[in-house]
């Protein structure tokens, strides 16, 4: 998202050099290399499995924790492409954000992040992670999740349909087998700079100083 | 050709076979459960793919060693227990390590794997694990008595401790022991629908209340590892239920074909017995923990005991 955008509740140019937070996000797929040319072949097919097999983690933020069971079950049926549950962030692949964040809930969602197993992905849903949706002018949600989390595929909408969530996850595969999805280690180099904007947010930082991952 | 290079290559085949045919069956359990609730499902070969990906992670983390070799406990228990159930009763190939008294043995071994990963579960530290694991060890007793009672009475009906006699019997007589003593059969397979954890007796790794219970802190490797380990668990339970109750599997034969032939009688008969906790589970909901006990403690108990008697006086 470009800074020339000026509504209610996204910064401004100058709140943004008063907050001297660097908003450019990082972690996206543009600067990555690794593309299906210079994939050796055991990664091509590691690819493919991660791409139909995808344990998603369905962290019910908001609203849009309603439209995951209609995914899941008999109408949309997502566990023919493979999708399926998973109970724990050891166990996932991808961490799926239905809706706003509040602030606390963000501190959470960064624990329940920083547990899960790379390859990672992140899916970003319905319009309140990408600018804060109707919740703009909300004084304690969050209104763009790329500056917290490395998200992979934004689904937008509010709600999206389950249609619209499955070609999401479609995307996901794509980005996947192309091997630009899962930026775990992009997020561990750039710690540092995700560190300062979450604890600009979170005000009560308990965070253990070391992780093991 | 009783040499040492055919019992491990034999040993190869059969893990081969337990592995494939167990992932194939998890799958066939996705696919049937996705078409009774009128889904399409996901591919039977899912399983195999999930395992791929498991193994294929970046980072694995485990909570110390206890966590680290847990499932490898896991699968080493599968493993063992599988080299001493013979596949087929007669021939060469599938009979790997099967003594007399292998029944009694089996009884302890067949606990082995879920205790390593009880104990991998508990350093786990997760809160989840901890009431998975004494669920899990709760239900074990619940389920173990009637099944002891089942194979104790065909020990005293039968005068014998080894699966390849039992087999051997049913192939003279050719009567199956389902037919000579049903209640024992009743008993034997009420208890596996608690060590197939399936539906109404999935109280250990209920996904919505304990956050899959025991293997909640398992991911990447690990999880994969357990994976496999449960998969080639289910091919050996189901091989028992056949040997012991329905005949077993035999060449037809000699040579490539029969083995062939007896392998496919093998899958069709573990097939139509492994359909019976999936069908039960699929139409069942969940249990609490007393409930669960208080079931196995009642009607496959006394099912057992009735094949007792039935064994004595009869």
């Amino acid at each position: 998202m470009s800074n020339k955008i000026n509504t209610i509740g996204i910064p401004s140019e100058e709140e943004i050099k008063k907050a001297q937070i660097d908003f450019s996000p990082r972690c996206t797929a543009a600067g990555r290399v690794n593309d299906k040319e210079t994939q050796k072949m055991v990664e091509y097919i590691l690819n493919f499995a991660r791409k139909h097999s995808l344990f998603v983690l369905a962290y019910g933020t908001g609203c849009g924790a309603i439209e995951i069971p209609a995914t899941m079950t008999s109408r949309y049926d997502a566990e023919r492409f493979g999708i399926r549950g998973a109970a724990t962030p050891r166990q996932a692949d991808v961490l799926l954000i239905t809706g706003y964040l509040s602030t606390k809930t963000l501190k959470r969602v960064i624990r329940v992040y920083e547990q899960m197993q790379d390859p990672k992905y992140v899916i970003a849903f319905g319009s309140c992670t990408i600018n804060g949706g109707m919740y703009f002018d909300s004084y304690n949600t969050i209104k763009a999740l790329d500056r917290y989390l490395p998200v992979d595929v934004y689904i937008a909408g509010c709600m999206p349909r389950p249609e619209s969530v499955i070609k999401g996850f479609i995307k996901l595969q794509e980005l996947i087998q192309n091997g630009n999805a899962g930026n775990g280690e992009c997020y561990r180099d750039n710690l540092d700079w995700y560190r300062t904007n979450q604890q600009k947010i979170i005000k009560n930082w308990d965070f253990p100083d070391e992780y093991n991952w | 050709m009783e040499g040492i290079g055919f019992k491990i290559l034999g040993a190869l085949l059969t893990t081969i076979l337990a592995f494939v045919v167990g992932m194939f069956y998890g799958g066939l359990n996705r696919k049937i459960t996705a078409r009774t609730q009128n889904r399409v499902g996901p591919p039977v070969y899912q399983n195999f793919i999930d395992l791929v990906k498991l193994q294929g992670k970046r980072t694995n983390i485990a909570h110390g060693f206890m966590g680290h070799i847990a499932p490898v406990l896991a699968i080493i228990a599968s493993l063992t227990v599988l080299m001493f159930i013979p596949v087929l009763h007669d021939g060469l190939w599938f009979r790997n390590l099967t003594f007399k008294g292998d029944l009694i043995f089996l009884l302890y071994m067949m606990v082995f794997g879920s205790l390593g990963m009880a104990l991998g579960a508990g350093q786990s530290g997760n809160p989840n694990s901890a009431i998975g694991v004494s669920r899990g060890l709760a239900q074990m007793v619940g389920y173990e008595i009637p099944f002891v009672l089942a194979l104790v009475s065909l020990m005293i009906q039968f005068h014998t401790t080894s699966i390849q006699d039992l087999m051997a019997y049913q192939h003279e007589t050719g009567q199956w022991i389902i037919f000579a003593n049903p209640f024992a059969f009743l008993a034997a397979i009420l208890s596996y629908l608690g060590m197939f954890r399936y539906s109404p007796f999935d109280i250990v790794g209920a996904p919505a209340e304990l956050a899959s219970g025991p293997i909640s802190e398992f991911g990447g490797k690990y999880l994969g590892t357990m994976m496999t380990s449960g998969s080639i668990f289910a091919f050996i339970k189901l091989v028992l239920m056949v040997d012991i109750f329905f005949g077993g599997a035999g060449n037809f034969g000699s040579g490539f074909w029969g083995v062939v032939a007896g392998l496919v009688e093998l899958v069709v008969k573990t097939f139509i017995v492994y359909m019976i906790p999936v069908f039960i589970g699929l139409v069942s909901p969940r249990f609490r923990t007393e409930q669960a006990i208080r079931f196995f403690w009642k009607w496959p108990t006394a099912f057992g005991v009735i094949a007792i008697l039935w064994s004595v006086f009869l």
